[in-house]
Order: C-alpha cells, then structure tokens, then sequence
C-alpha cells in the first residue's frame, strides 16, 4: 500500500519543512563559525545542502523507528528531533551535551530520539540499521541507515544489503548521494555509477530521486518504510544531493567543477523550499523573513547557553 | 564425564531456552550444527529463528550483531576459526566495544562472539591462531578463555548474560577433552588455582593449562613443586590471584601460545612487576618463537610450548636461580 500525503497536508508540512531545515543549515553555519574560534574541538563535516533528506526521511518515520547517522550527521539528529543546546554543546565538549562530551560530532548516539549513532566508519550505518532491524523484524518497526555513495564500495556494503534481503529485514537504506567522496569525484572511484542496480541486482527495491526536494523524499521514504513495515524486506533510496560546503574542517573544495557549485546553489534544498513556501502558503518575503529571524534566534540561544555550559570534570575521565 | 563441547551446547542450549532474546548465529550453525559440531541439534529445538545460518559475511555479521545487541537481542555470533576475527574487528571494537562509554553507562551491546582458536592441529598459519592478543588490549571489550569442560559451560553462560561484548576463544584441541561436570557458576575475571604448589607459580590459559598441569606433575617427580594458575580470561586478567601464588612462590613463568611481542604473558609479568617488584625472585615467559605458525608437524611441535618445553624451563631457571 501506498500512503500518499494530500495536497493540503504537503502545503501545511512545507512551513515545517523549511523551519527544520533553517535549523540544520543554522546549527551548521554557527559550528563552523564557532570551529574557526577554537570553540568546536577536532573536526567537523557539516551537511551544508543534504537538509533535505534528513527532514525528508524524518517526516516519514515513526515514533518507534531508529536510524543510524553518519559522522556528517547533524542533519539527521535535528531533523529527529535531537535537542539542538544538547547537541551544540556535545561538538564543544561541554558536561551538558547530548553525550555528556564523550562522544563528539562524529559518534553522538540518542537513543530517546531514535538515533542508535553517528559512525566515523564509512558504511558502519549500514551494518548497524541491519542489524536493529534483524531485532525490530515482526513488530512494526523499521531500522534506516544513512550513508553517502562512497560507502557502496565497502564491504558492508554488499554483504549486509545482501544479509538484510536474505532475511527480508525491515529496513530502509538511504544513500545520500553527493557526488564526492570526500575529495574524490564519484564517478571517477564507483563502476557502473548504478547504485540503485547493484541493490536491485540482489532483488531489492531501489530508486533514485531527487534528495533536494522534502516531498519527493518524504513519498519515496514513506513507500520503503510502508513495504518494511508490511513485511516487504528492505529498500534502497538514493537521494541524489549536493554538498556545498567542503568535506571537513577547512577544506576549500578546490576539486570542484567549474560552475558546479553555482548550479547546485540555484538548487540548495532551503531555496527550493523557501520558493514552496512563499508559492503554496501564499507567504510574502516578510513574513519568511520572519519565520527565519525566528529560527536564527533558536540557534543563536542554543549556542550560547552551550557556550556557557561547563566542562566535564576531569576527575570523571577514568569513569566506565 | 562431560566433554568440552558438549559443555558448551549444554551452554547454550540452556541460555536459548532461559531467554527469548538469545539468538545463535553463524556460518553453517543451525543445519550442519557447526564445523566443529558445537551447535549440533540446537536449531531442532529452538527452531530457524533463533539458531541461525548466515551468509559466509564477517564483516556484516559483527556489525549487524552489534545493531542487534543494541535493540534488544543477545546474539550468540560463531566465527568459525579465530583466524577469521580480524573481519569482525570494526563492529567489536569501533562499535560494541565503545557503546556504554559513550551513552554514559546507559546502554550495553550484550554479544558473544565465539571463536575456534589455537595451533597443534595442523590447520596452517592462518587457520591456528589465538586472535585475543590483537583484542584483550581493548577498553569495553572481555576476552574470555576457558581450559576445562565444566569452566567452558559456566563462562559461556556468564558470558551470554553479561551485558556488554564478550570475545569467547574456544581451543581446537579441546573440544574433545572431557573433565568432571561442575555446577558452579564462575564469574568473568577471575582466575583459578587449578594446582597448589609452592616452588614456581606457572600461568597459562586454554590448552595451556593442562600442558602446565602434565609438567607439574612431572616436576613434581623432581622435587619441584609447582603451582599452576587457569586465568580463565584475559580482559579482565587477575593479576590479584597471580601476585597472591607468586607472594608464596617468588617465581612466575606466563606460558602463552602466542608470540611474546604484544603478547598476554608479556603485559602479566609487567602487571606483576608493577605491583610485586619486592616479592619477586624471577619472572619469564615461555612463547612461541615470533613468526607465523608453521605447518609440518615437527615444525609446528617444536613451534608450541607444550608440557616438555614447561617442564625443561623450570627446570633450567630454578637451577640457575639455585
């Protein structure tokens, strides 16, 4: 079966939409502000473009799902409603993050919010979600895995989307596409550039769809998670997106193609989202200006009440 | 008498029927009952969703054992020879091994990961070796060893029921070994005196131990008289029962099957040394020579400290501590 939202439903969810997004590209421009202070410790790899399958995918989850993040998963935390201050002070170690400053951006679990983990290994979602949903089999619930197209060519790869339609386990497998792994242009490093038929080569559902769009990956997500649910085994989404910030850190992205980054910007997922908005919520450019300023303001508070927070003491290090 | 891997089907078995959460899992575990017929008839009764056949994938199984353990269900994983852990490593170790530390303490990953280990059966170098030296140095992680039939039953099932990942070595050339049956329940972590003695305090695990105890027996015969110390596991290693014997004996040998470079008997005698500095007259170890294991029999005899190797070596010191 295939669950549809309506028209009116979709026009509603944009105002939502959009809010969740502001949030992630917020969260994200103010970690690398604070980064360049000293203030966010070791590295960072920000998700500057990919909102929208996080919010997509999120939309379309249910209260008792789970999903495994990447180490590029702010996106996917929020979007699920992972406490921003929590997270904020997490990536800048302080007692109060969501973590208690153990683990850092790259490996933040939340279990009250669905999230088993981040994973500083490429392709470590993919095991992970196959596994919680060898656990979740029977009973309704479904296991999503995050990862980018680099993480097709691990191990993990294969042998779990092979392991997870053996056993018909409920879970969704969401590729974010964005066409570089790490400094590496895709199509240089990944034969036959056909994610969606290596997992069909295995006899699982596969699609590709557009992964700046929240509706197009809202309905795909909603059709995969709809089959996991009815006992259909796994499904592959490749969400097609495009990262528009650098890999980590201070990566310039000088590896890029020309005029590609500005393609992608007329493109950028909040663009589209804010045109939505204005085009099926009839809002004009103050009143979106003002949902915006709304937002800044909830990112601005959730900073610096981090900022203000303490450090763990160093007495706990040797704490199990 | 019960035989070790009798023991440890008995183990299992009683841990699937004790808990709906068990799950047994592996390569050729369920319908061939295991290679080295530990699991046999356990999928008769427990039935195809609870005793498991996987595809021949490492590499998924750790990880996806690890995404189980964490919603709920305490897989039981056989890898079929320790040789093949090195595939299993980034679930254990980047994964399962760090969960409760980085919730807080909240949030366990219950699995055990079993492993046939061990040379002496000419299996090759890369089908006999002892995997928990690359992984007793891991914070998060238990490294359990058992020597004897009815420790191997009692440990299993601690190990099933312990709340975080257990890395179980399982010695090829046990699993025909029989000893009497125990009902004693045995907690991880802590070593045993399988032999009281007061002139030198041997040290070892799995097959290691009976070679220690068929040495003592022989030095015994020479006026030596030795004690012999079972750690039974690795992480945690009890440095507290070994420093006790060597306070009355003075002498330590750590037998390893295993190279002494980064090997468990090079760390006990620093454990010890750290701790027990006054108390000691010598300390050694007695290793496999650092190279892979060889294959031709004699080759791969001479290779292993067996029960000759320990006996000719305590000898040797004590007369040149004499």
């Amino acid at each position: 079966m295939q669950t549809t939202a309506t028209a009116p439903e979709r026009a509603g969810a944009l105002f939502d939409d959009y809010v969740a997004m502001l949030r992630i590209r917020g969260f994200e421009e103010e970690i690398q502000r604070q980064f360049v202070k000293g203030n966010v410790h070791g590295t960072t790899h920000l998700c500057n473009g990919h909102e929208a399958v996080s919010v997509g995918v999120a939309r379309a989850l249910g209260p008792d799902d789970v999903f495994a993040a990447t180490y590029r998963g702010h996106g996917h935390a929020l979007a699920n409603g992972v406490e921003i201050g929590g997270l904020a002070a997490e990536l800048m170690g302080r007692a109060t993050g969501t973590c208690g400053g153990r683990s850092g951006s790259m490996n933040v679990i939340d279990r009250d919010h669905g999230l088993l983990g981040c994973f500083g290994i490429v392709g470590g979602t993919i095991s992970t979600a196959t596994g919680a949903a060898l656990a979740l089999k029977g009973n309704g619930r479904v296991a999503v895995a995050f990862f980018g197209e680099g993480a097709v060519n691990q191990a993990y790869f294969a042998e779990c989307l092979n392991f997870a339609k053996v056993f018909e386990l409920p879970v969704v497998f969401v590729c974010e596409n964005n066409l570089y792994g790490e400094y590496t242009p895709w199509e240089q490093v990944t034969a036959g550039l056909d994610i969606c038929g290596r997992a069909q080569a295995l006899g699982i559902p596969a699609e590709r769809v557009d992964g700046n769009e929240v509706p197009t990956v809202e309905m795909a997500a909603r059709r995969a998670l709809e089959r996991a649910r009815a006992g259909g085994g796994p499904t592959l989404l490749e969400c097609m997106t495009y990262r528009l910030v650098g890999h980590s850190r201070s990566d310039p992205a000088t590896y890029r193609k020309p005029g590609e980054l500005e393609r992608w910007r007329r493109r950028d997922p909040l663009v589209l989202a804010r045109a939505a908005l204005m085009r099926e919520h009839g809002m004009d450019d103050d009143a979106v200006a003002a949902l915006e300023k709304g937002v800044e303001r909830e990112v601005t508070a959730a900073f610096e009440a981090a900022l203000e927070a303490p450090f763990p003491q160093a007495q706990e290090v040797a704490h199990a | 008498m019960l035989e070790f891997r009798t023991a440890l089907n008995e183990a299992l078995a009683e841990e699937l029927a004790a808990d709906p959460s068990v799950l047994v899992i592996g390569e050729d575990v369920a319908a061939a009952g295991g290679v080295f017929k530990v699991t046999e008839g356990l999928v008769d009764r427990f039935g195809a969703d609870r005793v498991i056949d996987t595809p021949i994938s490492e590499l998924a199984l750790a990880g996806v054992m690890f995404g189980g353990g964490i919603m709920g269900v305490r897989p039981v994983v056989e890898i079929m020879f320790g040789d093949f852990v090195p595939l299993v490593m980034d679930g254990l170790i980047n994964q399962a091994a760090k969960y409760r530390f980085l919730t807080g303490g909240r949030h366990g990953v219950p699995v055990v990961v079993r492993s046939a280990v061990g040379a002496g059966g000419r299996f090759g170098a890369i089908h006999s070796q002892n995997p928990g030296v690359w992984l007793h140095g891991v914070p998060g992680l238990k490294v359990v060893c058992p020597s004897s039939p009815a420790d191997a039953k009692a440990l299993l099932r601690a190990s099933i029921r312990d709340d975080d990942p257990v890395l179980f070595l399982e010695h090829k050339r046990l699993y025909s070994a029989k000893g009497p049956e125990e009902e004693e329940r045995v907690a991880l972590g802590s070593a045993r005196v399988v032999r009281a003695g007061s002139d030198v305090t041997i040290v070892s695990v799995m097959k290691g131990v009976g070679d220690a105890l068929q040495a003592a027996e022989a030095l015994a015969g020479q006026g030596v008289d030795a004690e012999v110390i079972d750690l039974r596991s690795l992480r945690p290693l009890d440095v507290a029962t070994v420093l006790e014997s060597v306070g009355r004996t003075s002498r330590l040998v750590a037998v390893e099957e295993g190279a002494r470079t980064g090997g468990w008997a090079a760390g006990l005698l620093g454990a010890v040394a750290e701790e027990g500095l006054d108390m000691i007259d010598e300390v050694w170890t007695l290793t496999t020579p650092d190279t892979p294991i060889p294959f031709s029999p004699p080759l791969e005899d001479a290779h292993l400290p067996g029960p000759g190797h320990i006996e000719a070596s305590v000898l040797e010191h004590l007369r040149v501590a004499a």
